[in-house]
């Protein structure tokens, strides 16, 4: 089950996306977090943040909506007690999501966990739907997601992954520019805005009016855009993930283009999924007649 | 924890409320504690209050307010159902003197039978005073009175009870309180009663177990996931 992302080897593909696994405290009661890929940490701004008003989450068919708004307790906690406590709960790579609202504060978030923890992957958020004057507003030129890219290269040695929004005409325009820019890798994709409406209330679910819809009905997206991105960018490795809920479609997500998978609705909804998944994986690579996952990224 | 449990009975038993009777394994859950249950169809789990321990048995009381809890209502006994259990943190029962005082509005009733259970097996003196809109909404007071406990029910509309809503009958000063119900129950508890006692909290949620912060309230202390670090709050850190 080995794969390697970029110059990084993981012990399998299975990593839980940024914002579904906390710190990795809470999942930690579910699961030994020892058996996973690597970890994607809650995405970390410079300031404490609460993030938006409740409710913030919305039931949809096929997975749900969610504007959590980034809540964070800043990255003086993270570096001071998540990072230290989540390094004793597990001993692989620690992938560090990093969000911000302007290109210097993304590069001195990437700064500080470059300089003060021992995360081995920076993955730089430019794709958060839910909050203002930042987040997405980068993910959406490829200008500004090539600026970014830039700023963060240019503070740190880690590889840097920029996390792409699928809320664009083309996908393939930004991770030109990312890789053009330095980007080391990428992740795609983030959640596809979306709205609920209470039509008793006539009013929108999510208090925030729009949020991001995540869950198997993305799946599809995410897939096309991966697949289109690993052919415009052959060489440069990519963390598929939308959707993934099971050892067959982290497969599928593998064929498209992607090296490691993200999982994430999947643990709103069942705590335990990614151990179930990385269970799952050596009988369906049997099955399909896979001896090495290495062997099938990005084969169609 | 995460398990399969059958349904044994589902029932009516108010209008548009509910009780289910599941058997599974029930070790270490505590009185104002949830549990989330997978509906098949729904990607959410639905979280719903124990109200109820008793063996293998677990008992939830649910109202039927959205297309969650009205597939609930559907079930039928002898289903398997998957579920997270003993979510959240409870009720610290410990707190308060020999005689305390439990307020429920509506469905937040539910987790306040199995509190009393306890508080009485404790050898507690317990005063239960409930509050509904009107007659046929009513449950739970047979419970309450076979544990022993003294019940004050009220309505709304005066059709069954005292007419008025629970701070009506409730003289200060109160003894310690256990309280769950709607937020204006709650504030008027909290501004006539005072803070001497904890309040269950109810948000939307996500996940249920603190890994999405979909369910964050802000309290005194902070910020505070209503999954984690509630449902259950000491009332003099809330804001509400």
């Amino acid at each position: 089950m080995k794969v390697k992302l970029g110059h990084i080897a993981l012990q399998n593909p299975v990593i839980p996306a940024s914002g579904t696994c906390g710190f990795g405290q809470e999942m930690s009661e579910w699961f030994d977090l020892n058996i996973l890929g690597a970890i994607a940490t809650k995405g970390t701004t410079l300031e404490a943040r609460y993030g938006n008003a409740l409710p913030r989450i919305a039931e949809c068919p096929a997975g749900l909506i969610n504007a959590i708004g980034l809540q964070n307790p800043g990255v003086d906690e993270v570096i001071a007690h998540e990072m230290p406590a989540l390094r004793k709960l597990y001993r692989g790579p620690i992938i560090a999501n990093i969000s911000g609202f302007s290109i210097d504060e993304y590069a001195y978030v990437c700064e500080r966990i470059d300089k003060e923890s021992d995360a081995a992957i920076l993955e730089v958020n430019i794709s958060c739907p839910n909050v203002h004057n930042g987040g997405m507003a980068f993910g959406t030129s490829p200008e500004a997601a090539a600026e970014v890219t830039k700023a963060v290269k240019a503070v740190t040695n880690k590889p840097v992954f920029m996390k792409l929004s699928p809320n664009v005409t083309d996908i393939v325009s930004i991770a030109r520019a990312c890789v053009e820019a330095g980007a080391d890798g990428l992740c795609l994709i983030n959640t596809v805005l979306g709205m609920r409406i209470d039509i008793r209330r006539r009013k929108p679910v999510i208090a925030n009016r729009y949020g991001g819809y995540s869950g198997p009905g993305v799946f599809p997206i995410a897939l096309r855009m991966v697949n289109q991105v690993s052919k415009a960018c052959p060489g440069i490795p990519i963390i598929g993930c939308g959707g993934v809920s099971n050892a067959e479609e982290v497969i599928e997500m593998m064929m498209a283009g992607a090296s490691a998978v993200e999982i994430g609705a999947a643990n709103l909804q069942n705590p335990q999924v990614c151990r179930e998944i990385i269970e799952a994986l050596p009988a369906v690579m049997r099955e399909m007649r896979i001896d090495h996952l290495q062997d099938i990224i990005g084969i169609v | 924890m995460k398990g399969v449990w059958t349904i044994e009975r589902n029932e009516q038993i108010a209008e548009r409320v509910c009780r289910m009777v599941l058997r599974g394994r029930t070790e270490g859950i505590v009185p104002g504690q949830f549990v989330e249950i997978a509906i098949p169809g729904l990607y959410l789990r639905r979280p719903i209050s124990v109200s109820d321990i008793e063996g293998d048995r677990l008992t939830i009381i649910y109202k039927i307010v959205g297309a969650g809890t009205a597939r609930m209502a559907q079930m039928r006994s002898g289903e398997e159902i998957d579920m997270l259990t003993g979510l959240g943190h409870g009720y610290d029962l410990t707190q308060g003197g020999d005689e305390v005082l439990l307020i429920g509005g509506g469905v937040g009733v539910p987790p306040l039978i199995y509190a009393a259970k306890k508080l009485r097996e404790a050898g507690k003196q317990v005063r239960v005073v409930m509050g509904f809109n009107t007659a046929h909404e009513v449950f739970g007071e047979n419970e309450f009175q076979t544990f022993g406990c003294s019940v004050t029910v009220c309505t709304m509309d005066g059709s069954y009870g005292t007419k008025g809503v629970v701070t009506d009958v409730i003289d200060t000063p109160a003894p310690y309180y256990f309280a769950c119900g709607p937020m204006p129950m709650l504030r008027a508890i909290l501004q006539q009663i005072g803070t001497n006692g904890q309040m269950s909290m109810e948000e939307r949620m996500g996940c249920g177990v603190g890994i999405c912060m979909g369910c964050t309230i802000e309290t005194k202390e902070g910020f505070r996931r209503v999954c984690k670090e509630g449902p259950v709050f000491n009332a003099e850190t809330l804001m509400v």
